[in-house]
């Protein structure tokens, strides 16, 4: 046995990544201009990490291609050279889906920012990859037009970015998801091929691929333009704010509302903790006293409006609530809304860092996740606030922590992948709208068995036989399951519940 | 059942005999769909055997169920929550029977991934599967998706397998989304040429207007208004045209849903005598097509049907150019193809795909692809 030291190990390392750079950057200056090219650490920095910060990574070399033809360039030389490489949009995602890879090529993309043609008539819009989500509504608004899917990044994030991680936003219960308003992605395969997934039309020949390409993570193929469906903006919006003294009579009154046939443009709960937090920051006036808030928003005719508020406000009422609040004008909705939309910046005046989950769950056991992350705040001495889609059951605790200290930084890991681990007992996923990327990756070996993982990575080589686009995102390796050594917790072919046979 | 129930066990092992004897299985239902693709081969493995609803949460919105439950049977289920599957997905089958009697089943529909009048304002079969648990083709009972509106764990296989004609899988059970039946419908008819009715759904689809379904045949254009009592109320006006009664209204819809309408009988009968019925798949703005032959048109335009006797290449000359694909929906010949071919690189990834979830070839051989 002749093992190396560490330090020796290190500098073979780091000799070894040298000379790979060099290759890297020699073979790709032949095809993009010099300052469409990082290498140097001062350069490259501002790509070590996306939104989600507690992960860091210095990419081997930055790519900041123009046109097509370069990023078709750049993939085909990738290929060749077997360099793993990690598209990047906006860098807003929260999972770590665009962390660098240390021997990998950082496919910024941020230069396809052009909306290629908007059409009223066929209610589409083309555009490049790095177009903001909320540029589409605003440039489709003289039309009566707009972008359904509104994740909370939306001033910043990308349409590429939406594609990869399949975004949702605070409508997606009566709206979908990026999936289902997306009908068309073109692009190139790992090794720089042209190809064309979905179409103009309202599906294509063979299999669905769009399906599986859209929350794909990057990993499938390079997304370079998205034809997106454009919906016709209601007439009118109008939301209640609904006060409860106890989270569970919140929780049943989500049940009621959707039991009673409504179908809210928006159903959004915070908690105490929460509520808190937004009113200090956005002065909205909100109840301070109320153990959960919940937002409810009707949109469409005036007329239907009307009808539907009335319906919500009886279930609500009756459900429990203590106070009861409806908006009067577009003004007063938006103040409503404004405490939701600032929850992440509400905490992080809290707390000097703060790490969201994402888990989602059966909305009928939204107070027991919660009461359960109660406890968990006890266990590991860590406060956390929560925000919840509760119409499509997709929860956002924010748990917070100081990151300068390594013990919080380690209890918040495990608050969070319990939370997780008891999102998939209760018959939900691991993440609802925020990707797996980095962080979630153990979370993934409790909820898919080592076949179910092993389809999956078999399903990325069909699309990436050499594995080179973002390796190691989103699917755990089976020896990464192995070290976490969580047991999978069976989910699927549900026992038979007490209801007779039809 | 559990992952041990003897139904699953006798699929289990049908796979591994079939691998064993080196034979292929045609995955199958109720048969209703037996005619759409290309034709059936191997040994019918019947997943009739796996039946019922294991999960049903109305406030959740969700129901879970197996593959050889009966789609009547679900629907009907449904219906005494008030719910629905809004997509209208078709039954087929034998038109002399009532739609309960068909035969279709939850595997099948999600198999052929085919949705009814409603698909242009509701989204489609695949838009409202939120899991699947399948059997690949070494025998492996993989689950994926889940029960929840909002998951990206992972791929989203479970989305896949709709459309996938069987070719990926043995679909053991679905959760899929469900939705309110809409407490108003309203049907309206009046007379208009393709390109003015082609030309005014795409208008009104721009416009916040209750309008879920269109069907335009012979200088005729059928509406379908459904929504809030309110708005569909408020929307009637702008539409004009005549009202059409429910009971008129309620066998047209349900006619062009399971090919019983007129246009379709009409069809039926010209593929006895060489004609074909295709199967259009366009932008929804796509101008009237140079295609000679009966068209009816349905999703505000994205659904064309067309009975014709012109060569397939033509045909489906004539869709690409418009930015879309055709199918061979009926026909006796089928040489020509039943699905639109595929160009590199999606061909190859296909192949791949079908590799990976069923190496040895076992499912659906060829129904989707020759070779696939």
């Amino acid at each position: 046995m002749n093992a190396a030291l560490p330090g020796e190990l290190a500098a073979a390392d780091a000799t070894q990544r040298a000379a790979r750079q060099a290759e890297v950057v020699a073979a790709l200056s032949a095809l993009l201009p010099a300052h469409a090219l990082l290498w140097h650490a001062e350069d490259t920095v501002p790509y070590e990490c996306d939104g989600l910060t507690a992960y860091r990574e210095q990419p081997l070399v930055v790519a900041l291609p123009e046109t097509e033809v370069q990023v078709a360039a750049v993939l085909r030389e990738c290929h060749r050279l077997n360099v793993p490489v990690v598209a990047r949009g906006a860098g807003t995602g929260l999972s770590g889906g665009a962390l660098p890879n240390r021997l990998g090529v950082t496919l910024s993309l941020a230069k396809f920012n052009k909306i290629t043609k908007l059409d009223p008539v066929s209610r589409t819009a083309v555009v490049q990859c790095g177009v903001r989500n909320l540029a589409i509504s605003e440039a489709a608004a003289p039309y009566g037009l707009y972008y359904a899917p509104d994740p909370s990044s939306q001033i910043a994030c990308t349409i590429g970015g939406n594609v990869a991680e399949n975004s949702g936003g605070v409508h997606c219960l009566k709206y979908g998801l990026t999936l289902h308003n997306v009908l068309r992605v073109r692009g190139f395969t790992v090794s720089g091929e042209p190809v064309d997934f979905g179409s103009e039309a309202l599906d294509c020949a063979g299999l669905d691929l769009m399906t599986i390409l859209v929350g794909s993570e990057g990993m499938l193929a390079v997304t370079l333009e998205v034809t997106v469906k454009l919906i016709p903006k209601p007439q009118l919006a109008r939301c209640i704010m609904a006060s409860f003294d106890d989270i569970r009579k919140a929780g049943d009154a989500v049940a009621n509302v959707i039991a009673a046939g409504i179908i809210p443009a928006g159903l959004e709960m915070m908690d105490k903790p929460m509520t808190a937090a937004v009113e200090d920051y956005v002065h909205a006036g909100y109840d301070l006293n109320a153990a959960a808030i919940l937002l409810c928003e009707s949109d469409g005719t005036p007329e239907e409006v009307a009808e539907e508020i009335s319906r919500m406000e009886t279930v609500l009422g009756a459900s429990g609530a203590t106070r009861i609040e409806v908006s009067q004008n577009e003004a007063q909705r938006l103040k409503f809304w404004s405490g939701r939309k600032n929850a992440f910046p509400a905490t992080g005046r809290l707390s000097p860092d703060y790490m969201c989950m994402d888990s989602t769950i059966p909305r009928s056991r939204l107070a027991d996740i919660l009461l359960a992350i109660q406890q968990m705040e006890t266990k590991y001495g860590l406060r956390c606030a929560n925000v919840f889609h509760a119409g499509d059951g997709n929860l956002h605790p924010l748990i917070m922590f100081d990151a300068n200290d390594a013990d919080q930084l380690h209890r918040c890991e495990l608050f969070g992948a319990e939370i997780l681990e008891r999102s998939v007992e209760m018959g939900g996923t691991v993440s609802g709208e925020h990707g797996v990327g980095i962080e979630k990756l153990s979370a993934m070996c409790v909820q898919f068995s080592p076949p179910e993982r092993e389809q999956m990575l078999s399903l990325k080589r069909a699309f990436d036989p050499k594995e080179l686009l973002n390796p190691g995102k989103a699917i755990p390796s089976l020896a990464r399951c192995a070290e976490y050594g969580k047991m999978h917790v069976r989910r699927g072919l549900l026992p038979f519940a007490d209801i007779s046979r039809f | 059942m559990s992952p041990t129930d003897p139904a699953l066990q006798v699929l289990i092992d049908r796979i591994h005999s079939a691998h064993s004897a080196g034979a292929q299985l045609c995955i199958r239902g109720g048969g209703s769909k037996d005619f759409y693709g290309e034709a059936p081969q191997g040994e019918v493995l019947d997943t009739r055997i796996l039946e019922g609803t294991s999960s049903y949460e109305p406030t959740e919105l969700v129901v879970t169920t197996r593959c050889g439950t009966s789609l009547a049977d679900l629907e009907a289920l449904l219906a005494t929550k008030g719910q629905c599957l809004p997509f209208e997905p078709p039954h087929f089958g034998d038109p002399e029977h009532s739609a309960s009697s068909r035969g279709a089943t939850v595997g099948g529909m999600v198999a052929a991934g085919l949705s009814g009048p409603s698909r242009a304002a509701t989204g489609s079969v695949r838009d409202y599967v939120l899991g699947a648990t399948i059997l690949n083709g070494n025998g492996e009972v993989l689950s994926f998706g889940g029960q929840v509106m909002k998951n990206v764990a992972g791929y989203d296989v479970s989305r896949l397998m709709a459309g996938s004609m069987g070719t990926l899988g043995v679909i053991l059970e679905v959760s899929l989304k469900v939705l309110p039946i809409a407490p108003a419908t309203l049907t309206l008819r009046m007379e208009m040429d393709q390109a003015t009715a082609i030309a005014q759904l795409n208008t009104w689809s721009g416009l916040p207007l209750p309008l879920n379904a269109s069907a335009w045949w012979d200088g005729n254009l059928i509406l379908r208004l459904r929504g809030a009592l309110a708005a569909v109320q408020a929307a009637r006006a702008r539409f004009g045209g005549q009202t059409v009664s429910p009971e008129h209204a309620l066998p047209f819809w349900d006619g062009l849903r399971n090919h019983d309408d007129e246009f379709f009988v009409k069809a039926r009968e010209a593929v006895k005598t060489g004609a074909a019925l295709w199967r259009l798949s366009v932008p929804q703005t796509a101008p009237p097509l140079a295609l000679s032959g009966e068209m009816m048109i349905e999703w505000g335009g994205a659904q064309r049907w067309l009975c014709s006797a012109m060569p397939a290449p033509a045909v489906r000359d004539v869709v690409a150019r418009a930015g879309g694909h055709a199918t061979l929906f009926a026909a006796h010949d089928k040489s020509a193809g039943v699905f639109a071919p595929l160009q590199s690189p999606l061909d190859r990834i296909h192949r791949e795909l079908k590799k990976s979830f069923d190496p040895s070839g076992i499912f659906n051989p060829g129904r989707l692809y020759p070779g696939l």
